[in-house]
């Protein structure tokens, strides 16, 4: 009887301990986290994502897509831990409706908009819009893209946006948009900065900040990824100075 | 926000039926010969052509969509035919809509016309032939009206397919309202954007109408299956 007893006791002290060594290494564990991403942030966030995989031993997993849909799909319960908008609106909307944790949301950087050709040694600026020369300009859907929203508000402020209406072709996000401008079907888009920042060639006029609202985008943390230590992680290290290195490369700015 | 506007939905339903009453028209048009050809050469390489034509079926609308977008662009022969009129290009056009429609619904046009045009075999055509029918005469007066209920299949199905379409119409369309932003395209901007009374509204409809189409087929097909035996 004794000896059965002890036998028990040393099992359950095996089992007990294996349970706390699992606990433990689970902590430091890799764990993945599932981000929205807007398009426009694709490619620095890609970067991040491999620096911040190598610092921590945790995995991002990146979708990307246009905020209004990312929101969209949220509300119906997308896995979604992290959501990198392109907007401040939509994260606050987010925490307004419960889908978003009270104050873990800020701007991770401040976007600009660019109207874009893929002809080089054009000159682009306002009279390109003035003149319309140009028979397709390509701008993301303004109801779910802020880029999209700051084009059009860019064409109102200028005076051409009734007058070029006919001409707007809508991309369904900012990288469909370019890939418009980019296969040469639109003569001109208005696309994120980021996504030519880093190439080479085509023609291209950084549209001035006071065209348009700032596009302020903001980073939230979702409900799902309240207890998902990667996904805080994945939010600090967004704040980091490595990671700000990277976000500066691609022509955004800082929120002041 | 909140109030309904009809012309939102109105305009994407307009639209829509006139791309598939044209692609229809334009399917049985090409569809037909090349069925006949299908059903009737005893080229060896006509199970390629077959292939091709039914290609669509499996391929993803995304892949017909990227070679469309470069196809149908500056730099494609769609440039260059545009350029005959002084555009740039047939993508964002409610031509390349149809274009693409053409491509992407022709198996459902096809399939069923060759399978009736295959049904009634030699024997009637030889028939006709001895009676010293043309050709052409013999393709009016028997091949057609023995395989009208393939034409009707495929009209029916090409016509519903092309109303369903979204995929391609997505990557080549650029939601222009009027000219490409179709019933597809509509649904998914209205759900995108959580207009989901205009969204209920357009999906819901669409349900009714497949399930009609489907239906009519199906009788269609026991009606004339019956009829056959």
């Amino acid at each position: 009887m004794r000896k059965h007893l002890s036998w028990l006791k040393r099992s359950v002290a095996v089992v007990a301990s294996a349970m706390i060594i699992a606990s433990m290494s689970a902590a430091v564990h890799a764990a993945e986290v599932k981000v929205a991403v807007a398009a426009n942030f694709t490619e620095p966030v890609k970067e991040i994502g491999a620096l911040f995989e190598k610092a921590t031993g945790h995995t991002p997993v990146f979708s990307f897509g246009p905020t209004g849909g990312f929101y969209n799909q949220i509300t119906q319960g997308a896995p979604f831990e992290v959501f990198l908008a392109a907007d401040d609106t939509t994260p606050a909307k987010a925490i307004k409706e419960g889908h978003g944790i009270v104050g873990t949301s800020y701007t991770y950087a401040t976007g600009k908009l660019v109207l874009f050709s893929k002809t080089g040694g054009l000159t682009l600026g306002e009279q390109t819009l003035k003149d319309g020369k140009f028979e397709k300009l390509a701008i993301a859907n303004p109801k779910t893209a802020p880029y999209g929203t700051a084009a059009v508000e860019t064409m109102q402020k200028l005076g051409v946006y009734d007058a070029l209406k006919s001409k707007i072709v809508e991309g369904n996000n900012i990288a469909q948009t370019f890939q418009f401008v980019d296969t040469g079907n639109a003569e001109v888009g208005f696309v994120a900065y980021s996504q030519v920042a880093l190439k080479p060639g085509g023609s291209r006029w950084v549209v001035p900040a006071n065209l348009h609202n700032e596009i302020a985008q903001d980073a939230v943390l979702l409900k799902t990824g309240a207890n998902n230590e990667a996904a805080k992680a994945f939010l600090a290290f967004l704040k980091g100075p490595e990671a700000r290195k990277i976000i500066e490369k691609y022509g955004y700015g800082f929120a002041k | 926000m909140g109030e309904l506007d009809l012309a939102q939905l109105w305009s994407p339903i307009r639209l829509t039926i006139e791309l598939a009453l044209i692609t229809t028209v334009l399917l049985l048009l090409v569809g037909t010969p090349v069925a006949w050809w299908l059903a009737r050469s005893k080229a060896c390489w006509k199970e390629a052509v077959a292939t091709v034509v039914a290609m669509p079926l499996v391929l993803p609308p995304t892949v017909l969509g990227f070679y469309l977008l470069l196809l149908l662009g500056p730099y494609g022969p769609g440039g260059w035919i545009a350029g005959l009129y002084g555009a740039r290009t047939l993508a964002f056009t409610f031509t390349g809509l149809v274009i693409g429609s053409v491509l992407y619904s022709m198996p459902f046009v096809v399939q069923p016309i060759r399978n009736a045009f295959e049904a009634f075999g030699d024997r009637p055509l030889e028939v006709a032939a001895t009676l010293r029918a043309s050709p052409w005469d013999a393709f009016w007066s028997v091949a057609v009206p023995l395989a009208r209920p393939g034409f009707l299949t495929g009209a029916i199905l090409g016509f519903a397919h092309t109303i369903g379409e979204f995929g391609v119409i997505l990557m080549i369309g650029g939601n222009i309202p009027g000219q490409t932003k179709v019933l597809s395209v509509a649904i998914y901007d209205f759900v995108e954007t959580q207009h989901w009374t205009e969204a209920h509204i357009l999906a819901g409809g669409m349900v009714i109408f497949s399930f009609g189409v489907i239906l009519a087929t199906m009788m269609l097909g026991r009606r004339y299956g019956q009829q056959g035996r």
